[in-house]
């Protein structure tokens, strides 16, 4: 075990957070704002794979597929938004969450009827392709663009949030609805902009991330409960506390998977080792999240302290 | 109450449809995954088993179809359905092993014949092998034993080996290990449904090996391959028919070219039985057949053969008609063990583009007229 | 009151129907019909248990497949140790329900003292996703732990027996699963009309001023939880033994859903409500998975059209709004 590899992994870790930012940063924006649980995240995250991999194909452009996959992410968010999630803001979780999983079952199988039930060809673009030497290792490009693209979104949610107009809308949605509604602020509208931008960094991420994995119906749902994992742990509604979150679960989980069969290795033959690592690899991340949960249950960044 | 009313009514009807059955027919229930990530797979069993259909212009088969979702207890639901109310003589499509391991043994039992079309667990194989259970496919372990074995072959001395954590991964990876002498340089096992493989690759480049053998049907194969073409590791990459078959191959690109696999069939395999498939097969749905259509293709003529000779109500003449296999098989010579599953030759393949096509490219022969190692352990004759 | 004499009608329809039309279906030589009333009662059952804590308590618990599918496991461990002969932790393995059943409950029970006592301490979002995260940890390790069949699950090849009954006979599977049925529902009201219930549902409305009399919340949610989780421990032992087989699937994720749409399609905190949901989702995944490939997005229609247009569920519809208190 060289510091090489343990320098990659690290840095797998970190890109692994990034790549779980990108996909919770809309969950969590959704919630701050209006307070609603939405297991459809992960069908959005599908819908811009989807429309990324199909533009991309047809135009040859990954970018604009990038593009398209975001547009009809968010298209499809404010539909759903206007028919259905407006009907739940006033209900409870639990309805929220029946409503939400109806959802995950009706777009699924529309992907599929649109679409076809084979997987979709979906390629980062060229000029990402490749690797780059970064003195210790070599590490895919593209990879490193998602660590850059995971800062930008951070970036960019903070300066919408804390500098534009409707991010204090948001601030001021967040705190008291009556009174930003005396102030004559459309909040039907707001809401449905806010479902819709949740939903467009939903799609950009399926788009991005699926350009490294499988453009599949039924690709949202692992990542759906890895992104609830996220942002559980950082405090539902805080983007910085699911920065903290995907950072945590992806170091975690990536050293995990690393380290634990190596562990093992010590007193148990390989094969052996490799499985039972394997498996206590694949409960770090829920036992992190319980862990948080009982010392502070409102996560670690609590929105309203 | 008029939902439970109307369900039995409808269920009443579907029984006297089925219960028809005349001598030289059956009624075939084919369950398999027609919904979420596995639905790729499930239309092509589908297709391929309805392609044979209407080929062989006989309508000696009144099939039954119905979605299992990739659940376990939603496919032993549709099975007691098909045999109870539908009076399925036969039962045939499960994709995956898991659920092969819910209905099979519960098919048997009431003494309805199921032919699996895809995976060969290998309780099944050995001592819980059954009359009424045959597999036209494999046993699990037999591709992978053939990639050891043309590993070894091949000059691989030191390969770095990696499926998910569950029970078709071990025997993937044991399978393998059977018939390759070489070391082993790294042995992994990674979550079901995994996306993210960076970790792994990181430890396949730092291992010092000189190739990588995977088993990760599915999207994880197509998430593993894309990352893996992005990393920069060019050791050479042995797998089967699993991981690089027609299903993922459009979606892998050319991430996958090059990828040396094993599988008793290929859609080049030099046979007029598979000509005539795989020109049928593109002629009807616009795409290139998989292992799992070519399987399933293979299933429903083995039923047809069995038909033509014996009466499926007469259970002893039928399963030996079936156990005489007398039907051409698209990959060529076909028989059963005393397992009743196939002896066949296992083929090496690789990933190439053909005619402006990513596909599979025969190379050559991995192992000749191969039983699978459990069949010793079965106790029929 | 006319509504509560309205929904005690419904509810002896329910329970007679759910006994009569097995009865018919023998006599008319329709056994799958009795194997779906079977899988009706064993999930209204296990939705019974979970409508204990979701529909008096207010605690929306989206991990309590972690209890049946536990539930399954302790038959089909106990089952295949007393097949091969090899003892467990130096017991015998046994194949008779009636100590099958009690192990099941005590397992389940202990596992949810402990989930309860750390997940109790969040609330609302955070209680459902602390509660599906001890769902998954548990459903991860059942598919990579090799000894009882990984991912694969566990066969039982012989149903587990019962005094008297031939289980292998559908009819007599279905009188056990129904009489089971019966009684957790005779339990249910009366934990619904005891101090206990009372002391559940006040919490569910106003935690605080529960406090405030001198009942300690926490005490009485963790109990509701525990009796919640061996209840649907004891449904996931009966489902083992009708499709003779338990596997990691009956602890994934989207079971813990179906467990809830139960709930609502029949009506949350509803004695007979689990029995009219799970007549309606096995009734509609019987009839619309034979008919239609796209079942699922039928499916999906139907939820969202229950939880934004029917809320009280069917019993909701058929007998008025829930009484409030």
């Amino acid at each position: 075990m060289t510091l090489a590899l343990i320098f990659e992994q690290l840095l797998n870790g970190l890109q692994f957070g990034l790549m779980l930012f990108l996909m919770s940063a809309g969950l969590t924006l959704v919630f701050g704002v209006m307070g609603l649980i939405n297991l459809a995240h992960g069908s959005l995250y599908m819908i811009g794979a989807f429309f990324c991999a199909v533009a991309a194909g047809a135009t040859g452009n990954f970018w604009l597929g990038l593009a398209a996959g975001m547009a009809a992410a968010a298209a499809a968010g404010a539909l759903i938004e206007m028919l259905v999630i407006r009907r739940l803001y006033d209900r409870d979780h639990l309805d929220q969450v029946l409503a939400t999983f109806a959802l995950i079952l009706i777009l699924s199988e529309a992907t599929k009827m649109v679409f076809g039930p084979f997987p979709l060809y979906l390629n980062a673009p060229p000029i990402l392709s490749g690797t780059v030497n970064l003195g210790l290792v070599d590490y895919p490009l593209y990879r490193l663009a998602l660590i850059g693209f995971g800062l930008l979104v951070a970036l960019g949610l903070w300066l919408l949030i804390a500098r534009t107009r409707l991010g204090i809308r948001i601030r001021a949605g967040e705190n008291d609805r009556e009174m930003i509604a005396a102030l004559g602020v459309n909040i039907r509208a707001l809401y449905t902009v806010v479902f819709a931008l949740g939903a467009a960094l939903a799609g950009m991420a399926g788009a991005l991330v699926g350009a490294v994995q499988a453009v599949q119906v039924g690709m949202g749902e692992p990542v759906l409960i890895l992104a609830f994992v996220v942002i559980v742990i950082g405090g539902i509604g805080s983007i910085r506390g699911a920065m903290v979150g995907a950072l945590l679960v992806g170091v975690i989980d990536t050293m995990g998977r690393f380290l634990l069969p190596r562990a093992f290795a010590v007193f148990l033959d390989a094969s052996q080792a490799s499985g039972i690592g394997a498996a206590l690899a694949s409960m770090l991340i829920y036992l992190l999240m319980a862990l948080v949960l009982v010392l502070r249950p409102k996560g670690l960044f609590p929105l309203h302290a | 109450m008029t939902i439970r009313a109307s369900l039995c009514t409808g269920l009443a009807v579907l029984a006297l449809s089925g219960g028809v059955a005349q001598a030289g027919t059956a009624t075939v229930g084919l369950i398999t995954t027609l919904s979420g990530g596995g639905a790729g797979i499930g239309a092509d069993v589908r297709d391929g088993f309805e392609l044979a259909l209407a080929m062989s212009g006989s309508d000696a088969i009144h099939l039954v179809i119905e979605d299992d979702g990739q659940r376990p207890e939603q496919a032993v639901q549709i099975a007691d359905r098909m045999i109870q109310s539908e009076r399925a003589d036969i039962l045939t499509g499960i994709i995956f092993s898991n659920l092969a391991m819910a209905v099979v043994p519960s098919v048997t039992a009431q003494d309805v014949i199921y032919i699996s079309s895809n995976a060969g667990p290998s309780p099944l194989a050995g001592a819980g092998c059954h009359p009424n259970y045959f597999n036209a496919a494999w046993q699990n372990d037999m591709l992978h034993e053939a990639s050891g074995a043309y590993a070894s072959e091949h000059g691989m001395t030191n390969t770095f080996i990696l499926a998910p954590n569950y029970p078709a991964g071990t025997d993937a990876l044991t399978g393998f290990k059977r018939r390759y002498t070489g070391t082993i340089a790294g042995e992994l096992y990674t979550q079901l449904g995994q996306t993210d493989y960076a970790a792994e690759i990181a430890q396949i480049r730092a291992s010092g090996a000189d190739s990588v053998f995977i088993f990760l049907p599915g999207g994880m194969g197509i998430s593993f391959m894309r990352q893996y073409s992005q990393s920069g590791v060019d050791l050479p990459v042995i797998s089967t028919a699993f991981t690089v078959g027609q299903d993922n191959l459009p979606a892998m690109g050319e991430a996958a070219m090059g990828v040396i696999n094993s599988g008793q069939w290929s859609p080049d395999l030099d046979n007029a039985a598979n000509a005539a498939f795989v020109a049928a097969f593109r002629e009807a749905y616009g795409r290139t057949p998989s292992l799992y259509a070519s399987q399933s293709f293979d299933t429903a003529n083995l039923i047809l053969s069995a038909l033509a000779v014996a009466d499926v109500d007469d259970h002893d003449a039928f399963r030996a008609a079936l156990r005489a296999a007398d039907f051409d098989s698209v990959r060529g010579d076909f028989a059963f063990a005393n397992n009743q599953h196939p002896i066949q030759d296992v083929y090496i393949r690789q990933v190439a583009m053909v005619d402006g096509e990513i596909t599979n490219r025969l190379l050559g022969l991995a192992i000749e007229d191969y039983v699978d190692v459990y069949a010793a352990q079965c106790p029929m004759e | 009151m006319r509504d509560t004499h309205r929904e005690y009608a419904l509810n002896t329809v329910l329970a007679l129907g759910l006994l009569l039309v097995p009865l018919w279906a023998l006599w008319a030589d329709e056994p799958f019909t009795i194997t779906m009333f079977t899988r009706i009662a064993i999930l209204a059952l296990a939705g019974l248990g979970l409508n204990l804590v979701l529909g008096l308590g207010g605690m929306v618990s989206f991990g309590h497949a972690v209890f049946f599918g536990l539930g399954g496991y302790c038959a089909g461990i106990l089952a295949q140790h007393a097949f091969n002969g090899a003892p467990i932790l130096g017991l015998p393995g046994t194949n008779q329900m009636l100590i099958i059943w009690p192990v099941a409950m005590l397992v389940s029970g202990l596992l949810a003292a402990v989930i309860g006592v750390l997940s109790l301490r969040t609330e609302g979002v955070f209680f459902i996703m602390i509660t599906l995260a001890f769902a998954q940890m548990v459903y991860y390790f059942a598919i990579s732990w090799p000894a009882y069949g990984g991912e694969d699950g566990l066969p039982i090849y012989v149903r587990n027996q019962f005094p008297g009954l031939n289980t292998m006979r559908p009819l007599h599977l279905f009188l056990i699963c129904w009489g089971v049925l019966m009684l957790a529902l005779g339990l249910f009201a009366m934990v619904r009309a005891s101090r206990f219930g009372a002391a559940l549902m006040a919490i569910r409305q106003n935690p605080d001023r529960v406090a405030a009399v001198g009942i300690e919340p926490f005490g009485i949610k963790l109990a509701a939880f525990i009796l919640s989780g061996m209840i649907t421990g004891l449904a996931g032992a009966l489902m083992a033994d009708l499709s003779r087989f338990t596997s990691p699937s009956m602890m994934a994720w989207t079971m813990s859903g179906e467990l809830i749409i139960i709930i609502i399609l029949g009506g949350t905190g509803r004695l007979f409500g689990p029995v009219a949901g799970a007549a309606i989702l096995v009734g509609f995944e019987v009839t619309f998975g034979g008919l239609t490939e796209h079942w699922k997005l039928w499916l999906g229609l139907v939820l969202l059209g229950a939880v934004l247009f029917a809320r009280g569920g069917l019993i909701g519809l058929i007998a008025g709004r829930e009484r409030l208190g």
